[in-house]
Order: C-alpha cells, then structure tokens, then sequence
C-alpha cells in the first residue's frame, strides 16, 4: 500500500462503511487506490483511459498491469487484448499476448453462449414468460461480462415484453443504464431513468440514488451542467459504494460540486450545496473540493482558483470528466471575476489581478470579452488601470429607442404600403416585359 | 398669334405658344418623326425648343396626351446624351415630371430618365428634389427598379446610406414572378451598402416574392462571399478577399463601394471598442483593430471623432484616447422640435394607413374573397394581415 493511501486512510472522514482513500486529491494520483473504488469492468475501462492519458510511465505501466490482471481474471476478451496491445511487452513475459488463454476462453465461451441459447430457445417454445425474462437476462449478462456490449443492450431491452412486475422493469433499467453508460449512449440512460422513477412501487432508496447518479453523469456527457448538478445534488447517502460498477461517491461530490459551482448563481450555490446535508457526506470525501466551495462563496477567489489547478492533472484523468474540465474551469473563473465586480463601483485592475493571481494585461483581456458578451455592465479605463460600473442612462436610452421605433415604423410603413400599390395593380411581368 | 398651321415647319421658331398647345402638339408629333433630319440642320437649337416647351407648357393640356409628351421627353433625354451634355436635360426633365405627376405620390417614367441624367452629370443635390417625396402610386413596375436603383446610387453618392439602403430594400422585395436584372444589381448594392451601414445583411423578410428569395444570391456569389468574410472581422481576410475578385467588383461598377465596405471594417471595431473600454492607448487600438501602427490608429479616430461616428478626445501626450458618452441629452429645443415633427408626420401616415385600410375593406374583390373563405375554412386574419407584428 503507498504512503498516500495509508495517508489517505488516516486522514479520510467517511461513512463507516467505506474505505476513506481519497484519491482525488492535489497529490499524484495513486493508482491502486483509486481503482479499488470501482468493479466491474469500468475498473478496467477506467485504467486503460488513465494509462492511455496519463503520460508519466510508471504510473502508466502500473495502471496496465492492473488492466491487465483485472481483465484476465474477468475472462474478458476484448479487454484483455485491448491492454496487452497497450503493455506492448514492457512488463515482462508474463504480460505478453497469449493467444492459448484468448482462444480456450473464446471456446469456453461459445460453448456456454450455445447453451444459454438452447435453454431460451426451450423456454420460447414453453411459454413461461418469467423463464424468458431470466434467459434473455442471462444472455445478456454473459454478453456484457465478455464485452460484447451492443448484443448485451439488445438482450436486456427484449426482457422489456416478459417483465411482470415493476421490481423486473426496475432489474431491466438499470441493466440497460450500465450497458448504456458504457456504451456512451447517454440519451438511453436519461430515458431508462425515467421509466425507473414512473413505476408505481415505491423504490429502494439505495435505487433511487443510483438512479440519479446516473441522471447526473448522463447530464453531465450532454453538457447540460445545471441538471447534471441538481442531480447530483439530489442523490442520497445511501449510494455509497453500492454502484461501484459505475461511478464512485467520490465522483458524485466532484462533478457535483464543479457543475455547480460553473452553473449556479449565489442563492442556489447557498441552498443546494452548501446548506444541504446530504451532500455535505459526499463532500466529506473530497475534502479539497468541500474548501474550494467554501472558498468561491466566502469570495476568497484566488484559493479557490488555485484548488482547481492543482486538481486539475487528476481530473484530466477521469474518464467522463476529461471533456468537460476545460469548459467548466472556464465557467467557474468567468462566475468568479463577474461576482467580484459585482459590488462595486470602481475596482482598481492590479489589486484584482493579484487576487485572481494572473497579469493585468491578461485580466484586462478576460474582461474586455465578458463586457463585449454583456455579462458585467462596466468599463475599462486602460490608461489608470480601473473598471468603472457603468449604469446606462434610462432617460436617454428611452428617447433614442424610441425615435428608433419610430423611423423603423415609418420605413417599413411607407415600404408595405408601396407594396401593397404594386399588388392592387396586380402586377405580372409578363404584361411589361 | 397665329395658327402655324400651315405654315412649313421651321426648326429657327422659338416663341411657344401657350394658348394653341394643341397645334404645337401637332408640330411636335412632327419632330419627332423626323428628329434625326432636324439634328443635322439643328443641333443645340432643337434642345432649347423643347427645353423652353417642357417648362413652359400647361400640366392640363399635357396630361391629354401622356404618351406623346413621354416621347419628347425622351428626345431631349437622347439630344442630351448625344451632345455628352447630361446636364442640360436636368431643370427641363424636372419640371417635366412636375407636369406629368397626378400627384407628389405618383411614379412616372420620367423620374428614372431624370434620375440617371442627374447620375451622369453627377449633380446629386438636383436629385434629390425628386427622391425627397415618397412614392405610393406606381403605374408601371419598370420604372419602379430603375427608379429605385438610380435614386439608391444617387443617395449613396451623397453618402446617405439609410435612405440608399430603404430603396434598395424596395427594389429587391417587391412583388416579381421572375428576376431581372436591375433587381439583381440592386441586391448587389444592398449587401454592400448594408455592410456599410450596419455590418451585416438582413435576411430577406417574409413579404419578398419567393423567385428574389431563391434566386438573387446564385447570381451574386462573390458578394454573399464578401458578407461572409466581413463577418470574421479580419481586415486582412477582408482585403485579401477583395484583392483576389477585384476584377468582378469592377466589371460591375461597385469596386468603389467595395473599398467603402473594407474602411468601415476599421470603423465598425472601433465603434465596438468604445462600448469596452472608457481609455485606450492607441497602440492597443491598434493592435485590436489590425492596424500597422498607433499613428494610423490616431489617423482613424480623428477621423471618426470629425465625421461624428464616436465621441472621444485624443490626449497626444500620453497616446490615450478617452471615449466620451454620446453627449445628446435630449433636452435642447431643436431635439423636442426634432421628435414633435416626427410625431406629426407619423401621425399623417398612420391615418392614411387607416383610410387605405377602410378603403380595401369595403372594396368588392376582398369582400368576395372573405366570403368565399368564411365558407371554405376558417377564416385566418394572417392570410390578410401583412402588417408587421411587431407594432401590436
């Protein structure tokens, strides 16, 4: 175990159910620990996207070998090949591509896939709709635990016609959302998620905060930040490790908090985040995200930004975070230098560069851009270095509007009425020309 | 005086007699017939005949025989042209549309004729005088594009872009079944004077005839091309853009509108970083406007600050410019003077809106089809209503 794991541990406030590492955190990644947080075959998807990214190779290699072990051990094909290809025989002869191990799992494969077909076809024939439901189910399960992902989706949606019960629809669901996820088809997940919530029994609340985990992270790959946010916000407590095929507590207080702090104004921030109970145990996970927030309402701006930074390399690392990072840094500093122009009449550029810790001329730039977009109402005086509020005169805007108005009117006034002459002559070239 | 009856015709007479128009009518009818044997003998004598006629006869007796008079106009119109003298056809013309009009809203042929002679011998303010009165009436819709496209050449020449910009608009959306080609040289001119004048080209509005709105921008490519790269806001995209089709922009007579269109792309950012900015140095205008080097910054400015497009002062010594509030408070005498008149004259024309308005709502043909509609189908006020919306 690392030094930063054990660190973690020690330090880690968690609910008592589940390892406290927090790997998100400003140090360098550690590999083993963040993996412990996810199963299935998102562990594996998620150190393959980190080897691929990271660009140190030790962690690069480490993060292989685990690939590799793990998608051995899953006797999943597709996965395994993808990580040998990667390992490229750097790490010895026992990493080396063993086309004996692929061809006998495919076997062993085929085999059961046969027989998984000949048992639904028998029940097909039987009619027993619960014996269909289970065999297309397992069908569907043996599809996604050997990586073919599009033939476990078309598995899990035929169970749709033998579901009976809405704890079935519910097992459906969420089937179709883990295939979906991995697929990248979020649209699907949105819609799966709904159908979920629309059944008529209450449901489990561990289900529930899987549900809008899910919702989040859908959210969030379509860019829709603010929804993504109120998601995650919304999602329980009890989520805890229980999806870790799919995303970590961790993560929920991560993409949560950036989301929201990119798309929420001030009020929402206070009520949804910062007051809010629930989420405050995710946050307890990633405690440097929990500071940033607090730093970004409590208007210390530079910490905050600064937070972000050195965050910044491990995020890049997270598989459905990556995209997104730069567009929500940017909407988090943009928020940041709006509000804190906000309360004043003048501010002096130097004393704000120091606290956003970037160059004048660089500051001066940024705000030249969020005054032309209309987002801060004020002016730059280049020459002292200040940004004066600037309130437009209502009575002038007023009277230049509406002498506007008015010659806008007379144009296009004298312009229809010209026209409407031309028709009433009913005018067709042919009679000139 | 005398009927001339009989007498033979002689191009030397000078006296016009206003009592016995009716004879000189038919004098006239003889010159024009044989016009080309007389410009041999006379010349310069038969365009002051029928310039001294032109202005002095009666409106009355002239509206009996439009045609007629039509035609001697266009004599002296083609005396003039032949002589390369265009502008001593432009105070007889003048009045002559004065005669020849029913009333100031009427379109005449003539008006085109007088606007292009005024083009030729660029005398813009003489236009004018014609171009100041809307048209309402129009009897035939080729005198409208040439009258709309000479009268937008001559506001442009006075650099009056909006009122270029409302003739254009009118020649490019009226009512047409198929496209000519005074409507396409129109649109030409519309896309380079609306780029002048607010930096893009509107879209066409709902009311063009479907034939303008698809097929006007195949026949002019390179100028939906040049609005394009305006849009970038590059000047150097721009320029070397205009560079690469000068020769079309020649062949069509607007290479000098064109390189209008590339210096207002210098005004238009300066104009945006006025809304930024309270100073600016003028090495940072500059460099955001692309240009080589402060001092053709401060060159730009002070024009702009003469021709009143921004309000600023330019304090040489540190090489700042301060951007100044539009200083029109709207309190002085002449501004309340200013929108009073502008009330009175909107006032005028929404009555005649509402008379137009009652007029057609008791006419036959619409009452039948309002009928007819209320019968078939429900009865939709849109179908009708060619009224911006945006005024209710």
């Amino acid at each position: 175990v690392s030094a930063a794991a054990a660190a973690a541990v020690t330090n880690g406030l968690g609910g008592g159910e589940q390892a406290a590492a927090a790997p998100v955190s400003a140090d360098q990644l550690d590999v083993e620990a963040y993996a412990a947080q996810y199963s299935g075959r998102t562990r594996v998807a998620r150190l393959l996207f980190i080897a691929e990214r990271c660009g140190v190779e030790a962690i690069q290699l480490e993060a292989l070998r685990m690939a590799h072990d793990e998608a051995r051990a899953r006797e999943d094909t597709v996965l395994y090949l993808d990580a040998v290809l990667k390992i490229n025989s750097r790490l010895g002869p026992r990493y080396r591509h063993d086309q004996a191990w692929v061809d006998s799992v495919n076997r062993r494969a085929e085999q059961r896939k046969e027989k998984l077909e000949t048992e639904l076809n028998g029940y097909r024939t039987n009619l027993i709709k619960e014996s269909i439901r289970m065999g297309y189910n397992d069908i569907g399960d043996f599809f996604y635990a050997h990586g073919h992902l599009s033939e476990a989706f078309k598995s899990y949606i035929r169970t749709r016609d033998y579901c009976t019960t809405s704890k079935h629809i519910v097992q459906m669901c969420m089937h179709v959302i883990l295939v979906s996820i991995e697929l990248g088809q979020f649209a699907h997940v949105t819609n799966y998620v709904s159908k979920a919530e629309q059944t008529p029994d209450t449901l489990d609340a561990v289900i529930v905060a899987k549900l809008r985990a899910a919702a989040g992270l859908a959210n969030l790959e379509t860019k829709k930040y603010k929804l993504a946010a109120r998601k995650f916000l919304e999602t329980g407590p009890e989520l805890g490790s229980n999806y870790s095929e799919v995303i970590a507590p961790q993560d929920v207080a991560v993409y949560g908090a950036l989301c929201a702090l990119a798309s929420f104004d001030r009020s929402e921030l206070k009520s949804k985040v910062i007051d809010n109970i629930n989420f405050r145990n995710f946050l307890e996970l990633v405690p440097e995200v929990r500071e940033l927030v607090n730093d970004f309402y409590a208007s210390r701006y530079g910490s905050c930004l600064e937070h972000l930074e050195k965050l910044k390399p491990n995020l890049l690392l997270d598989i459905h975070l990556r995209e997104h990072l730069g567009t929500l840094y940017n909407d988090i500093r943009h928020k940041a230098i709006i509000q804190y122009t906000l309360p004043f009449i003048s501010v002096d550029l130097n004393t704000m560069a120091s606290a956003f810790k970037s160059s004048v001329s660089m500051l001066e730039k940024e705000l030249a851009a969020l005054i032309t977009e209309n987002k801060i109402q004020a002016r730059i005086d280049s020459h002292n270095k200040i940004l004066y509020a600037r309130h437009a005169d209502q009575r002038n805007a007023t009277f230049q509007r509406a002498l506007q108005t008015g010659n806008e009117f007379e144009r296009d006034i004298k312009a229809m009425l010209l026209r409407a002459n031309l028709i009433k002559h009913d005018f067709n070239q042919k009679n000139w020309l | 005086s005398p009927s001339r009856r009989d007498a033979p015709i002689s191009p030397s007479r000078r006296s016009i007699p206003s009592a016995s128009n009716r004879s000189f009518t038919l004098r006239r009818d003889s010159f024009v017939s044989s016009s080309a044997n007389l410009r041999a003998h006379a010349g310069g004598d038969l365009l002051v005949t029928v310039a001294d006629f032109l202005t002095s006869c009666s409106a009355d007796q002239i509206r009996m025989a439009p045609d007629k008079f039509l035609n001697v106009c266009r004599v002296l119109k083609n005396e003039v042209m032949q002589l390369n003298a265009p502008i001593r056809g432009i105070a007889p013309l003048r009045a002559a549309v004065r005669k020849i009009q029913t009333s100031s809203e009427q379109l005449t042929p003539l008006h085109a004729e007088y606007l292009m002679l005024c083009l030729l011998a660029k005398q813009y303010k003489a236009g004018l005088s014609v171009l100041e009165d809307d048209i309402f009436e129009v009897d035939q819709p080729k005198d409208l594009f040439l009258y709309c496209y000479y009268g937008a050449m001559i506001y442009i020449g006075l650099k009056k872009f909006r009122k270029a910009l409302e003739l254009l608009h009118n020649a490019v959306t009226a009512p047409m079944s198929s496209l000519n080609a005074i409507t396409v040289e129109a649109y030409k001119k519309y896309v380079l004077v609306s780029l002048i004048q607010s930096g893009q080209v509107p879209s066409f509005p709902k009311y063009t005839s479907s034939t303008a709105q698809r097929n006007l921008k195949n026949h002019t490519q390179i100028y939906v091309d040049l609005s394009t790269c305006y849009g970038t806001g590059s000047y150097s995209d721009l320029e070397t853009f205009i560079q690469s089709n000068a020769e079309a922009f020649q062949t069509d007579n607007n290479f000098g509108l064109v390189k209008q269109v590339l210096s207002s792309m210098y005004k238009r950012n300066i104009q945006r970083l006025t809304q930024t900015y309270l100073t600016l140095s003028l090495e940072d205008i500059a460099s955001s406007v692309q240009l080589n080097t402060p001092k053709e910054a401060e060159m730009h400015v002070l024009r702009m600050i003469e021709d009143g497009e921004i309000h600023a002062t330019i304090n040489q010594k540190d090489g700042m410019v301060s951007f100044n509030e539009d200083p029109e408070q709207y309190k002085s005498s002449e501004m309340v003077e200013h929108i009073d008149s502008s009330i009175q004259r909107l006032m005028a024309l929404s009555k005649k809106l509402t008379s137009i308005d009652q007029n057609i709502s008791c006419d036959h043909a619409f009452l039948m089809k309002v009928q007819s509609g209320r019968e078939r189908a429900r009865f939709d006020y849109d179908d009708f209503d060619s009224v911006p919306h945006k005024y209710f």
